[in-house]
């Protein structure tokens, strides 16, 4: 049986790894900030449309890769304008994106994995398990590859998938993003999420501007092991001890996302206890609401008590907002689009 | 210059058995100097420099040496060196952290493969009073310290194969065996450990049965 060559993917790659390509090719070396130029300047489709190449170069792109370039397979559009795009993986699953237009912004939220390994109890992903992980393309194909490609004013890494699981990917897909020869975007208009993987976060923190966002959900321990298995780990405690070594009072910013339960993590106990944990820390906390998935046991807060809970930890002096819901008559929430999709396929 | 969580000091220490135990899976083992709750893991490297991966301490708390069981992951960045490493070959560890540790309450203990390791920790360890320990696994030779843990637990270590038969073996995965079983015992903690997709099933499914998850505490392998 013959087996089958599969052609690497050049999307996706930095300009250091194209200048590799080129010298393995025995081409010019500016032919690699050429093809940077084409792949996430111009964002051609095809070899062939690099045309300031010479025959010779586009003759070996194409003998040897693959442009690793994908065109959604499914979009839903709600309502209030927000897109959810559907990616098909080379395994056959399903990865989402989502596109949050507001009125001076277009925010696209990516995925970093194809499913995710970390289980917390609110998230419909994790019920999909660890499919695998993305590369540095499909990550950037998520941005490139979508209608509103080009006008895209802010990315969140806050997608399916824990983004420091992924991490030498995610600071591939960074630097394309940021770079001078890539797509140029401000590193302050991008939000890597975590749950709060510890050496992964101090990385991320050396070698990237972006701004970073930690999953808190609740300050106390052992109502975080419930949530969060991460927790067992890399205790919140921890996470905030570190963070405090770093500036966030300046251009890059630090934010805390808190999905808001009813009857779990909204007293008065919560509120003292976060301004305790988060005291003297230059920091925004986002408040979610909760959109019950299906068998869970956790409840969405009433308005009343997320807008006390907003004014309450604004007067203990944290910057507190409320995260607008978005798209919820097309399942924006991450993982029960594909999670779906992925159960429609099974039973096909 | 950051003196974060990377920069703790890993030490090292000499390697004193390397123990292939069933296929693919290891027990590698060196001396304790220090104290640890069951449960607990390390962070280990080969190297001081390099970045260390996270294991559950297999051994029990008197034990005078730490264990750590693995399975050889043929894609993995450590554990293929790991099986090859020989006695007095020197490894980098980090003090014992994590908190997912029991107590003598009554519990059930749920893992799959290796993630036996700190339920084997906290048994060794004494924490055997009202404990039920359900393994499940592939196959039948992935039943780690099977003597030990029947002469420890009795009719209360439940084994669950998913791909080979025998009479005393649940024949079937964990979530099958908890689905037949009429009741779940609520009131007491329910300890999962395993890889995110089990720790999620089982977590559903108790949920679904009653159990609070309050009472649901995990740790998943990533």
């Amino acid at each position: 049986m013959r087996g089958i060559l599969m052609k690497q993917p050049l999307f996706g790659k930095t300009l250091e790894e194209l200048k590799v390509v080129v010298s393995h090719l025995g081409l010019p070396g500016f032919t690699a900030g050429q093809i940077a130029g084409w792949l996430y300047n111009k964002q051609v489709g095809t070899f062939d449309e690099m045309t300031n190449l010479s025959k010779k170069a586009r003759f070996l792109l194409n003998e040897q890769f693959s442009m690793g370039v994908s065109q959604p397979v499914k979009v839903q559009v709600s309502s209030d304008g927000t897109k959810k795009y559907l990616f098909g993986t080379e395994s056959g699953k399903f990865i989402e994106t989502a596109m949050i237009p507001e009125e001076e912004r277009i925010t696209v939220c990516v995925s970093s994995q194809v499913g995710c390994k970390m289980g917390c109890l609110f998230c419909m992903t994790g019920k999909q398990g660890f499919q695998g992980q993305l590369s540095a393309g499909e990550i950037v194909n998520q941005i490139r590859s979508i209608e509103e490609a080009g006008q895209i004013s802010n990315v969140v890494y806050m997608g399916m998938g824990e983004p420091f699981d992924n991490l030498p990917e995610v600071l591939k897909s960074l630097e394309i993003l940021t770079a001078s020869w890539g797509y140029a975007m401000s590193p302050r208009r991008i939000t890597v999420s975590t749950i709060g993987i510890i050496p992964g976060m101090i990385t991320f923190l050396e070698q990237s501007e972006a701004h970073l966002a930690v999953s808190l959900h609740t300050p106390f321990d052992e109502e975080r092991k419930m949530l969060m298995p991460v927790q067992v780990a890399y205790p919140i405690g921890e996470v905030v001890r570190e963070i405090r070594k770093w500036d966030f009072s300046h251009q890059r910013r630090v934010s805390f996302e808190y999905i808001v339960f009813g009857d779990l993590n909204d007293s008065e106990r919560h509120i003292r206890e976060l301004a305790r944990l988060l005291n003297g820390l230059s920091c925004r906390i986002n408040l979610i609401r909760f959109h019950p998935i299906p068998g869970t046991p956790l409840q969405a807060a009433s308005d009343e008590s997320l807008y006390r809970f907003k004014e309450r930890l604004n007067e203990k002096g944290i910057l507190t907002t409320i995260r607008a819901s978005r798209g919820q008559d097309i399942y924006a929430a991450c993982g029960l689009l594909s999670t779906r999709e992925l159960l429609k396929k099974e039973q096909q | 210059m950051q003196t974060g969580f990377r920069q703790q000091s890993l030490w090292p220490v000499k390697i004193s058995s390397v123990e292939e135990i069933s296929p693919g899976a290891f027990l590698l083992s060196f001396p304790r100097n220090f104290s640890f709750s069951a449960g607990q893991v390390l962070k280990i490297a080969l190297g001081e420099k390099e970045v260390p991966r996270m294991y559950s301490i297999c051994s029990g708390e008197n034990d005078p040496e730490i264990t750590i069981l693995f399975n050889v992951k043929p894609e993995g960045s450590l554990t293929p060196q790991l099986s090859h490493c020989k006695p007095g070959d020197t490894l980098f560890i980090s003090l014992p952290l994590g908190s997912f540790t029991g107590d003598d309450q009554p519990a059930w203990l749920i893992a799959t493969g290796t993630g036996l390791a700190p339920f084997y920790s906290m048994l060794r360890s004494g924490l055997v009073n009202g404990k039920q320990l359900i393994h499940g696994v592939r196959y039948l030779n992935q039943f780690y310290f099977e003597y030990e843990l029947t002469r420890m637990l009795g009719q209360r270590y439940i084994k669950c194969c998913s791909a080979e038969h025998h009479d005393k073996v649940f024949a079937g995965r964990v979530t099958d065996y908890l689905r037949q079983l009429v009741e779940l015992p609520s009131g007491i903690k329910y300890y999962l450990c395993g890889n995110g997709l089990m720790v999620v099933e089982v977590r559903d499914l108790l949920i679904e049965r009653g159990v609070p998850f309050n009472n649901i505490i995990s740790e998943i392998y990533f």
